[in-house]
This record gives structure tokens, C-alpha cells and sequence, in this order.
């Protein structure tokens, strides 16, 4: 365990007025690991999203992106970081290269790297020839592919994912859930994926299990497994949230 | 972050708003056909029934059209600086704010340059409300058209920051309308953008002085003036004092650990 860390957070504690959403959440994501955050509607997922992209403040407890606390060095840590929301975040009326073209120029990248690592992202995504297209006239799952081509452009150190593949058919979802493993594997990139689908977990993720706002299992698949005494995540999983559906 | 950074960013945000307002026609015809209605229909009405004496900027009589030009003007960028609050909603709501909130730059800038964008926008708005005005018979001196321009980025700003500072506080795009009746009208009517001061005291010395702390009459004086070539310090350092004060209070609204968003939930 030599990888630097992508993401530490500790003690972290959240609330909604007097309703606690976090309590005392602590865990580590490194390069190269792919970590599935698998909970019930409900668990804080959101919450804890929201936290890691400065969107909420963090009052108790620490976040930390490569390093940077996102408190207090924001801009540094917020340049590590690629986030796709759950809710689509294009703009509709624009074409997929101009809205590709409006976050490189939020990250300060010049016209020529911008094109040479929208091509990049679009091909390896087979969307190059449809750059032109409104995102309105692309179906989800297309979109969902521009949206994770965009969080790649400025070169993250982690990925966020919250629940990208909700609403999509079958083989868009697998589509996306390999394309990320791959990217895992090849970019040596640090992904943090929220999801509620068991089947888009891979033998070799890590997996963080929350429910009701507090870490209830936090290891490898075969950890999860051993700690449980289940023989598949999907019982590993009802076992450690009572019984509720994810 | 590098100045080149900055300016790219800037450079993103803007032309993508200009882009957005030149595609969409309809958001373009609807800016100028309410203004225009009320330049064709309401001044013409009103001419006969309202009598104008000589004030400054105006050196003669002129015509009750010509009076609320710069009222009108005034109408175009406080209905662009809503409308920018309102897409700024709309986009809190649909997801696509979150993209500008998590890019790493400071908050501030980011909402200065949606301003700038919203104010871009409403300053073209308003060249093109004056070309068809010319074709009216409402002529400003040939230098005021170039001395409107630093007076129209300043009232737009003003207006673009109120817009901005409501935004924050507005949970749902269904609030919005509370906006229309509590903000835009009692601005617009409660101004000098229709009647001036002195007409108003005559009917309620109360009305008149709440018209004259409006920050939006200073911002229709401030253009009115220039549109005549002459500079109105109190108007203009009225304008810019309510512009910083509404940027600063909209820039606490947006700020992740005092404003709205502390408001939906903390630790």
C-alpha cells in the first residue's frame, strides 16, 4: 500500500438542521483503485458527494484530495478533482464540443490541448463523430459518456461518480462500468463510485458499504465477504444494512 | 492559478452566454418587444396627459417619449438581470451550476464573470433598442451613444448583482414569481424611469423619496445623463456603492460555509 492517497477523509460528521446525514465517516482511496461507495437511498452518499466537491462545507472532520485540504487549499484539491453528478450537468442547447470546450476553459486549458484531449476522451469513448450534436438530440446513455469524456479532460486524480448509470439500458451501463475499470487500470486513477447496483461491482473493487451515515464495511470484495460470512456481495450487503433494499 | 487561467475562464463564460443569447432568438425578440411596447403604445398614450417641464440633462421641452427612453433602458437590464437570476435557478436545479461551483477558481470570480456575461448580454440588448428608437425619432447627441456604454456596464452590473443576490436565496424556480411582484415592479414603478422626481412629489412627497433612494432611478439617471453626454457623479457613485454591496452580499449567499448552502445543512 505505497500508492500515494487520492482521497483521505476523517472523522467526518454531517447534518441536515438537527438530522444527522454523517457520522464520524473515515476512509482512505488510493491510485489505481477502483472504490465502489454502495449504499441505500438515503445512506449520506449524496451528502458525502457533495462534501468532497465543496459544495457543502465541511465543518467536523477533514477531506483531503492528493493531499490539499479542500478547506483550506480548495482550488488545488478542486483541480484534482473529476465529478460526475447524478443529475445531468450539460447544457442541453449546446453542441458536445462546445460544452467539452466550456469546462477546459473553467480549468484554464488553451484551445490546442483543449482539441487534442477532447478528441482524446471522445474517441476512446466513440462520441468524436457526434461532437457536433446538441447534447439534446443524444440519448442517455451518450450523454452519460460526454459527461465522464468532460471530468477526464483536465487530467484528475480521482474520478467521482454518483450513480452515473441510473435510468440507463443494460448495455449502456456495462459500457460505462468497464470503460471506468479500464480507465482504473490504465490511467492509474483513483475512482470513487456511489452506486446502488451490486452487478457493476468487479472482483477486484474496493468496497465501501454506508448506511444511515456511518461506514459499515470498509475492504476488498473478500474482505466484505469474509466479515459478513456471506458467500455473495449481495447478501454481504442486506446483512450489514438490515435487510434494506439498496 | 495563472492570469491566463482567469481570463480563459472569464473568456468560456461569457461566450457561452453570448452564444446562448444569440441561438435563442425568442429570448432575444421577447427583451426588446417589451420595452418597445411601451416606448410605442404606453408613451404615445401618456404624451398628451403628462406635461414635462424643463429639467437636466434636457436643455428644451421634449417629448414624453424621449423622457422614459432611458427608463426603459434601464427596463431592458433589470429584466436581463432577473432573467440571469433566474437561469442561475434554473441551472442550481438542474445539476449544471454544480459544474462552474466545482471548477478551481474562487467563487467570487466565477459569479463576477456570469455578471459580466448577464451584463454583456443586456448591454447589446440595449444598442439594439436604440437603433429601432432612432428610427422613432429619439436622438441622443452622437456622443452619448458612446458615453452610455461604461454607464450601461456599470447599471447592468447593479442589476446583474441584485438578480445574483436573489438567486442565492431562492430555493425553487417556483419562488420566482414572488420576485416579479416584490422586486421588478415596485422597482420599475417606484423609480424615475416613467415620471420624474419632481412630478411625483406633487402627487407624494413619501413616494418620491422612496423613488429617489431607489437604486434603480440613480441607475436611469446615471444613463439618462450620459445618454446626453453628461456625467451624474451622484447617480453613478449611487450605482456603484449599491453594486458592490449587492456583489458582496451575493457573493456571502454563494459562499459554502455561510450562505444558502449552510442553510440546507451543516455539521
Amino acid at each position: 500500500m505505497n500508492t500515494p492517497s487520492a482521497l483521505a477523509i476523517a472523522d467526518l460528521s454531517f447534518a441536515y438542521g438537527g438530522k444527522k446525514a454523517l457520522a464520524e465517516v473515515s476512509f482512505e482511496i488510493r491510485s489505481g483503485e477502483c472504490t465502489l461507495l454502495l449504499g441505500p437511498n438515503g445512506a449520506g452518499k449524496s451528502t458525502l458527494f457533495s462534501l468532497i466537491t465543496r459544495l457543502y462545507d465541511t465543518r467536523a472532520g477533514r477531506i483531503e484530495l492528493c493531499g490539499f485540504d479542500i478547506k483550506r487549499d480548495t482550488r488545488k484539491a478542486l483541480a484534482k478533482l473529476g465529478v460526475v453528478f447524478q443529475q445531468t450537468t450539460l447544457d442541453m442547447d449546446l453542441s458536445v464540443l462546445q460544452n467539452l470546450r466550456y469546462h477546459t476553459a473553467l480549468h484554464g486549458i488553451g484551445r490546442k490541448l483543449a482539441m487534442q484531449r477532447i478528441q482524446q476522451e471522445l474517441e476512446r469513448l466513440g462520441m468524436y463523430d457526434r461532437r457536433f450534436e446538441k447534447i439534446r438530440q443524444l440519448n442517455g446513455g451518450h450523454r452519460r459518456r460526454v459527461e465522464i469524456a468532460r471530468a477526464l479532460l483536465h487530467k484528475p486524480a480521482l474520478l467521482l461518480l454518483d450513480e452515473p448509470t441510473v435510468g440507463l439500458d443494460v448495455p449502456s451501463r456495462l459500457g460505462i462500468v468497464e470503460y471506468v475499470h479500464q480507465l482504473v487500470k490504465e490511467e492509474n486513477l483513483a475512482v470513487l463510485w456511489a452506486s446502488h447496483l451490486i452487478d457493476e461491482i468487479y472482483p477486484d473493487d474496493h468496497l465501501i458499504v454506508l448506511h444511515k451515515g456511518q461506514i459499515k464495511a470498509n475492504g476488498t470484495v473478500d474482505d466484505v465477504l469474509k466479515s459478513t460470512q456471506t458467500a455473495q456481495i449481495k447478501d454481504a450487503f442486506y446483512s450489514l444494512t438490515q435487510g434494506e433494499h439498496a | 492559478m495563472s492570469v491566463l487561467h482567469y481570463w480563459r475562464a472569464l473568456w468560456g463564460i461569457v461566450g457561452r452566454e453570448l452564444w446562448r443569447f444569440v441561438t435563442q432568438r425568442e429570448r432575444f425578440i421577447s427583451a426588446l418587444v417589451r420595452p418597445l411596447v411601451w416606448l410605442f403604445v404606453f408613451a404615445a398614450g401618456f404624451r398628451a396627459a403628462l406635461g414635462l417641464a424643463i429639467s437636466p440633462p434636457y436643455e428644451t421641452y421634449i417629448l414624453y417619449e424621449v423622457y422614459i427612453t432611458p427608463g426603459l433602458i434601464g427596463m431592458i437590464q433589470l429584466f436581463n438581470g432577473m432573467q440571469s437570476s433566474l437561469s442561475m435557478v434554473y441551472d442550481r436545479e438542474m445539476g449544471s451550476m454544480r459544474i462552474l461551483m466545482v471548477c478551481p477558481l474562487p467563487r467570487w470570480f466565477l459569479l463576477l464573470s456570469k455578471l459580466l456575461a448577464g451584463t454583456g448580454v443586456s448591454v447589446l440588448q440595449v444598442y439594439v433598442f436604440l437603433g429601432i428608437a432612432w428610427f422613432y425619432d429619439i436622438h441622443a447627441p452622437w456622443q452619448g451613444y458612446l458615453w452610455v456604454l461604461p454607464a450601461l456596464v456599470l447599471s447592468g452590473l447593479m442589476l446583474g448583482a441584485l438578480g445574483l443576490l436573489l438567486s442565492s436565496f431562492i430555493k425553487q424556480l417556483e419562488n420566482f414569481a414572488g420576485v416579479m411582484n416584490f422586486v421588478i415592479f415596485p422597482m420599475f414603478f417606484m423609480s424615475t424611469a416613467l415620471y420624474p422626481l419632481w412630478k411625483m412629489k406633487e402627487s407624494s412627497a413619501f413616494l418620491a423619496s422612496l423613488a429617489h433612494y431607489n437604486p434603480f432611478s440613480q441607475a436611469v439617471e446615471l444613463i439618462r445623463f450620459a445618454l446626453y453626454a453628461q456625467y451624474n457623479p451622484y447617480a453613478f457613485i449611487y450605482t456603484l456603492v449599491a453594486f458592490l454591496v449587492f456583489m458582496a452580499a451575493a457573493i456571502v449567499g454563494y459562499n459554502p460555509s455561510k450562505g444558502m448552502m449552510m442553510k440546507k445543512g451543516g455539521a
